[in-house]
């Protein structure tokens, strides 16, 4: 594979020694939040740096410096040296910088050619040069090794290869930084595998490419060096070899952590909740289950495996086309979410943005969303007996926030994530079902979820859970059912000496 | 981005408030001139310097003019000094040539004259200017007219009664509004409803009520069933959205035409009048401290709404519904129930405001309520709620409608032709969808 190579430019532009990105002193305030204290960063050419830390310390807001889409408030910014002043996306573009966020910049009904040259289409006497563009992105895809439909609108390519577009809208801009949040967030392992192949790929043509993750084996495996931010401070910058997992999450977290997951002990009761022969269209063919008082069942396998897919029938998001609910051995009559609640069972959706929280609406209104029946007399709410009881949660679930009347959107994602827990768990369900609960989440937090749900099942109640990191699966669930195409492939009780391959075995098929 | 800064965010909180606090003290001091009490408050203080001036027994004759007001002034002036135990000789109320034959009737029949109660308007009649060498057998009558003063023409009560009165349709159908736009949806159909709401009332009152001699029961179920129609046309909408998902944009298109069309077909294009007088007592009468009811109607109405956006259960849902349907969904909310409601309400609203208008202009068109739906989202949105839903204030609504009003009314006073306020009134929504901005700025980051 050989890439439309940047670095002739480089040796070019770069003789001496001088670092390619470099940050100093960063300091970056928002109404009320103190995002960034002086940050210090340092990208090479050639390098892949991972910058960690927890939700909140600060890695988005300095992405958004280095892409140009904040203005920091004090501080300076340079490439090869040279101080840099971003006013705009488009300056820093220009500058060389490429930034994927993880929420990408694509416009879903365009194509992949139509994106890739966007804002800067190659024309002849004003008309689009449409067929060179095309051919431009049809090699440049060959040499990246990739399999991407020219012609499809963007939202029919899975998220892997939007990622891929992404990328290769960098490198036909020349890009010689390219800035990653959670590339991997929504990849399975397989398509994680070949991106990480790419990223190496591009590091030896001399890009510099800085690389957000919360997933710390994926560091190992990818990273030359990291930069630890906490409370939008520097803790740490060393290569990787120097470092250690549990060095790394105790500079994120700022104390020694005991453990990752919390230890608990069992008293599993009988069957509550029972799926029979779930059916829907081709996602979900024929799952059946069933889920035991006190217990947490992890579902598991690819991203597309029908795992979420089996819940939203569970839940009545989605119309199931056969299959029967069964609870504490009724049959329940699943329609809408509304019914499922009634009968007991709470969703955390996977997309806590787009499924589980309004944004834009205060912390109280989102939490009292699902409970409010309980807190009304004839149609009016009694905010005080709300508010009450939001207290106590923001309380037991320690959720950092200055108002509860505040946007929910404007907390952490940790945060907001312990909002979406707080308004169900207020709701008292039976059977709590987490879609990638700690998904985004920083490691502080997560632990503190896992508490959670051991408080939970501790209390009897049942939890089934779908997580793609397979630690958190072993670490967590009392028992693991396998998806793959939407039919279970596998059943581990013995979760205490499974493995992770023995997992991604049955995940296959 | 920049943030906005203190006094602009301010600005943006307290905006629309300040905004039409700012264009009342506009129009007051454009329109300070100098003003004479009329009606009852003139006869009072008449009455009050007549029985100060001659305290027993006095011969007075009361003049008015034929201006709005005059005929109240002249009977009320009568009745208090007969009560006070004064003669009233005659009363007139018309032209300076009434007034004249009046004097040399009271001459002729060799009387003398203390007193003549006049309006401001009628004292200034030339006739008046010599009585002691016209009339000299009258004796020297004193001249009493109301005391003028100095004041805002555009404070005057009957100006902000006006005011109210006039907006009243639009910001009881944008409340109805205020509720879809919440939501995240639109009703372009409320102007035809309008039309079709004050067709079917005046309608049913003359062909099923008994025309001119229809009971209050007749014409009150004349308006329900016009009112329940809509509500029917606005779930109709509803149902398009909820269960079809199709845009509320196109279905209250739809229904905008279908609504506009069917008011035609039953008034057959004619306005519908034979309606009882007593018809009006809803648009133009005033039973509550002089409050005229249809703005009694208004404010209770939008303590309603406001109660049920900020206290009920439903009012949260609608917020939610608007702020992130599919999160809502998940969290247990009926969305389509919801939806439908905010529609059917918007439906029913709307019906209302075509009764009144229908009962203000005592007669039913199909051309009422022409461009109206433009008018009510114009407050809407004046009034600081978002269009892409989730946000928003049933007070800020009620703002927004007395900010139109009181524009349009304050350049009719100030004489400014109706083209320029056409041009005026766009220029101040997008003004205020600017600050609106302004507002939401706070949060971009």
């Amino acid at each position: 594979m050989s890439l439309p190579s940047p670095s002739v430019s480089l040796s070019s532009t770069n003789p001496t020694n001088l670092p390619l990105l470099s940050l100093s002193g960063i300091v970056k305030s928002f109404p009320g939040v103190r995002a960034l204290r002086g940050v210090d960063l340092q990208l090479n050419a050639g390098e892949v740096l991972a910058v960690l830390g927890e939700n909140g310390a600060g890695k988005s807001t300095l992405m958004k410096i280095i892409g140009g889409a904040h203005a920091a408030d004090a501080g300076t910014l340079a490439i090869d040296g040279q101080e840099q002043r971003f006013q705009s996306p488009q300056e820093s573009r220009t500058a060389g910088v490429a930034v994927i966020y993880q929420e990408f910049n694509l416009v879903p009904a365009l194509t992949a050619v139509e994106n890739i040259f966007l804002g800067q289409e190659e024309t002849t006497g004003g008309f689009l040069a449409r067929s060179q563009e095309r051919e431009q992105v049809s090699a440049l895809f060959q040499r990246m090794g990739v399999d991407v439909d020219l012609d499809a609108p963007c939202r029919r390519l899975s998220t892997a290869q939007q990622q891929l577009v992404e990328i290769a809208k960098a490198l036909i801009h020349k890009a010689r930084i390219l800035v990653m949040d959670e590339p991997t967030a929504a990849l399975t392992s397989h398509e994680v595998e070949k991106l990480f192949i790419l990223m190496r790929e591009l590091r030896r043509q001399g890009m510099g490419i800085l690389y957000i993750s919360h997933r710390l084996e994926e560091v190992f495996t990818i990273a030359d060096r990291v930069t630890i931010l906490r409370d939008g401070g520097n803790v740490s910058d060393c290569p990787i070899h120097a470092i250690t997992r549990d060095q790394m999450i105790e500079r994120m977290v700022g104390r020694p952590l005991d453990q990752e997951f919390p230890s608990r002990r069992v008293k599993r009761g009988g069957p509550r909740l029972e799926a029979l022969g779930l059916r829907r269209g081709k996602a979900v063919q024929g799952v059946s289950f069933q889920v035991h008082q006190g217990e947490i069942l992890a579902l598991t396998g690819l991203v597309g495996a029908g795992r979420t897919e089996t819940v939203r029938l569970l839940f009545g998001a989605d119309a199931r086309d056969a299959g029967e609910i069964r609870l504490d051995g009724q049959v329940l009559d699943i329609r809408s979410p509304r019914d499922a609640i009634e009968a007991g069972i709470g969703l955390l959706t996977e997309d806590r943005k787009l499924q589980g929280l309004v944004l834009r609406h205060p912390i109280r209104e989102n939490f009292g969303l699902p409970n409010l029946r309980r807190w009304c007399r004839r149609g009016f709410v009694q905010h005080r007996r709300e508010s009450a009881e939001l207290d106590r949660y923001i309380a037991a679930l320690r959720i950092r926030l200055s108002n509860p009347e505040e946007r929910v959107g404007n907390l952490s994602g940790g945060n907001q994530q312990k909002v979406v827990l707080a308004k169900w768990l207020a709701r008292d369900c039976e059977v709590l079902i987490f879609d990638e609960p700690t998904r985004g989440i920083d490691v502080g937090a997560k632990y503190e979820i896992y508490l959670l749900m051991n408080e939970l099942v501790a209390a009897g109640k049942s939890i089934v859970m779908i997580s793609s990191e397979l630690p958190e699966v072993l670490g967590m669930a009392d028992r693991i059912l396998v998806l793959h195409e939407g039919r279970i492939t596998g059943e581990i009780t013995d979760v205490a000496h499974a493995t992770q391959e023995q997992i991604l075995q049955l995940a296959h098929a | 981005m920049p943030e906005p800064m203190k006094p602009a965010r301010w600005l943006a909180d307290y905006g629309m408030i300040l905004v039409l606090v700012l264009l009342c003290a506009f129009f007051s001091v454009v329109t300070y001139s100098e003003q004479s009490p009329t009606g009852e408050a003139a006869a009072r203080q008449v009455v009050e310097a007549v029985l100060k001036a001659v305290p027993n027994g006095a011969r007075v004759l009361v003049v008015a003019s034929d201006q709005p007001g005059d005929a109240v002034f002249a009977a009320r002036v009568e009745r208090d000094l007969k009560a006070a135990g004064a003669q009233v000789l005659a009363s007139v109320t018309g032209e300076p040539r009434n007034a004249r034959e009046a004097l040399q009737k009271i001459q002729a029949a060799g009387g003398s004259l203390n007193a003549v109660a006049a309006t401001r308007v009628a004292g200034g009649w030339r006739v008046f200017t010599d009585l002691a060498s016209d009339f000299p057998s009258l004796g020297s009558p004193r001249m009493i007219t109301p005391a003028s003063y100095r004041w805002p023409h555009f404070l005057k009560s009957e100006n902000l009664l006006n005011i109210a009165n006039q907006i009243a349709v639009i910001a009881i159908v944008a409340i109805g509004m205020t509720l879809v736009i919440i939501t995240g949806g639109i009703d372009l159909s409320v102007g035809s409803l309008i039309a079709l709401s004050a067709v079917l009332a005046a309608g049913f009152i003359r062909d099923r009520a008994g025309g001119v001699s229809a009971s209050t029961g007749g014409m009150v179920l004349g308006c329900l069933l016009a009112i329940l129609v809509c509500g029917a046309v606005g779930g109709f909408s509803g149902l398009m959205i909820t269960r079809f998902a199709i845009p509320p944009f196109i279905v209250t298109l739809a229904m905008m035409l279908v609504g506009s069309g069917l008011a035609y077909i039953l008034a057959q294009g004619q306005s519908i009048y034979q309606i009882p007088d007593s018809f009006v007592w809803l648009g133009r009468g005033a039973d509550l401290f002089g409050l005229p009811n249809a703005v009694v109607l208004l404010l209770v109405l939008y303590a309603l709404a406001q109660l049920l956006m900020s206290r009920m259960k439903l009012g949260r849902y609608l917020y939610a519904v608007g702020g992130n349907a599919e999160a809502a969904r998940l969290s247990g909310v009926p969305v389509r129930r919801v939806l439908l409601f905010a529609y059917v309400a918007s439906g029913l609203l709307a019906g209302l405001g075509g009764v009144i208008m229908a009962s203000q202009l005592k007669s039913g068109s199909p051309t009422y309520g022409n461009m109206y739906e433009l008018y009510v989202i114009a407050a809407v949105v004046v009034g600081g709620t978002s269009l892409s839903g989730g946000e928003g204030r049933m007070l800020g609504t009620l703002t927004g409608a007395f900010t139109i009003a009181v524009i349009q009314n304050g350049m009719n006073l100030t004489n400014v032709e109706s083209y320029t306020q056409k041009v005026v009134l766009g220029l101040v929504i997008l003004g205020a969808v600017l600050l609106d901005k302004l507002r939401q700025g706070r949060w971009a980051r």
